[in-house]
């Protein structure tokens, strides 16, 4: 199976901190990969560095086969990113939002499109308000419906249920259980151990910088991944 | 439509459409100006034969200093939700970025001037209503200069802990010799002599901030 996103012998560095060492992994077309790790481990970073926003300082990233030091532009058409930040306008309504990113990426046929997402993250009788008035969940949905506006290949979530109330998180949840039936490659990164594990297909634990540990979900029980991250997390 | 063009295109439209539903910037940059231009009228005596020589200055000033606060407003938008990130997400050609924001500061600043030529007029008693057409262009490109290196400075000052300082102390240096041509090409205009030699001096250093900016907006970006 080809690799959506391939990992190799990854360092970044600010300055004299290391907040990623040696990283190496392989996500392959269509997995669900959960990344967790205590706060400061470095989860946000390695995200960073697949989404082209950061650069390695040692170590190569490719997704769907292109490094990100030669090619940034060309990975960003093919991923999509949600965080707990919804990166939308408060003063664009929802459809004016869409329209924007729209245009930033050159989609054509933007105005079926949008319709299109907006049906899908149920959104669409409130397309012409502005966004100010949503509610968090309804903000997180009009961000995902951003984050898939241009059919990107990899989905990168940071952790995308902070904030969200239980709903908002199942209506997520369901959101992305429905991009991964879709053969999507889905990158996330949380904290919350049973909601990662119920979505992925695999499994990576980060500590302090390194990729501590790395399996397939199929086999373990959420009591088991509890127990096994706070080893692998305990100095 | 070109991509480049589109993409400068949305990022213009979008910042005019958030600035015009809040008027947060325009207002308070006009409110700055008002004041700048009252404190000038209590220094000199309104339609004294001094005021010709200095009104260009003034004007200059006001557009300067209200235009620069409004320039370290321009990523505001930007930085709430992430929005910045969601940009640099997007595959959108920096320059393009670049353009549509400087565009929409250029606009911004150009609504701000049309406040403060009638506040001149009014309160330092200033004939400009038969000059009008010939200011036009060196007040265009004094503001083209003025919105590219406070559109790439804006960006930079994103991060720093004192943006408002940082902005001025950045562009103001950088902007002089731009803005010494718009004054002496205001100055002329009003003493009826020529300007072509001011014009020629303005474009060539405007060309030579867009160009510049364009090439250093892409680092300016990046981590």
């Amino acid at each position: 199976m080809n690799a959506a996103i391939d990992i190799q012998n990854t360092t970044r560095r600010f300055g004299h901190i290391t907040a990623l060492q040696d990283i190496n992994l392989t996500v392959p077309t269509g997995c669900v990969f959960a990344l967790f790790g205590p706060n400061g481990a470095g989860k946000t970073t390695l995200l960073r560095l697949i989404a082209t926003l950061s650069k390695p300082s040692s170590g190569d990233i490719w997704v769907n086969g292109i490094n990100t030091r030669r090619n940034p532009h060309e990975i960003r058409k093919n991923i999509g990113f949600i965080s707990h930040q919804t990166m939308l306008y408060d003063d664009l309504t929802a459809r004016e939002n869409l329209a924007f990113y729209g245009r930033m990426y050159g989609l054509q046929n933007l105005n079926i499109r949008i319709e299109e997402i907006l049906l899908t993250v149920g959104l669409k009788n409130r397309q012409r308000d502005r966004i100010h008035k949503f509610s968090r969940g309804m903000k997180q949905r009009l961000a995902i419906a951003r984050a898939i506006l241009h059919h990107p290949s990899t989905l990168l979530l940071d952790e995308p249920f902070t904030g969200l109330d239980t709903s908002a998180q199942s209506v997520l949840s369901s959101i992305i259980t429905g991009l991964k039936a879709e053969g999507r490659t889905i990158f996330l990164v949380t904290h919350d151990l049973a909601r990662g594990l119920a979505l992925a297909d695999r499994f990576g634990i980060l500590f302090q910088g390194q990729l501590v540990h790395e399996a397939s979900s199929k086999d373990i029980g959420e009591s088991e991944l509890q127990t096994l991250y706070e080893t692998k997390t305990t100095l | 439509m070109p991509l480049f063009f589109s993409q400068t295109l949305a990022i213009l439209q979008k910042d005019l459409k958030t600035e015009w539903r809040t008027r947060e910037r325009l207002s308070a940059m006009a409110f700055f100006a008002l004041l700048i231009v009252i404190i000038f009228n209590f220094i000199y005596e309104p339609g004294s034969p001094i005021i010709k020589t200095v009104a260009p200055g003034i004007f200059w000033i006001a557009t300067a200093f209200a235009g620069l606060l409004g320039l370290s407003r321009s990523y505001a938008i930007e930085t709430q939700n992430d929005c910045l990130m969601g940009l640099r997400l997007t595959p959108a050609d920096p320059g393009a970025i670049f353009l549509g924001k400087m565009l929409g500061n250029t606009l911004t600043m150009l609504i701000l001037q049309t406040l403060i030529l009638p506040i001149i007029v009014i309160f330092l008693n200033v004939e400009l209503a038969q000059e009008l057409p010939r200011l036009i262009l060196p007040i265009l490109l004094g503001t083209l200069g003025l919105a590219a290196i406070g559109t790439l400075f804006s960006a930079m000052s994103l991060n720093t802990r004192l943006r408002e300082a940082f902005l001025p102390l950045l562009t103001l240096p950088i902007f002089i010799p731009a803005l010494l041509a718009a004054i002496e090409s205001f100055r002329a205009v009003l003493e009826g002599s020529e300007i072509t030699d001011w014009l020629v001096l303005s474009s060539a250093f405007v060309a030579l901030y867009i160009a510049a900016c364009l090439l250093l907006f892409e680092y300016v970006l990046e981590d």
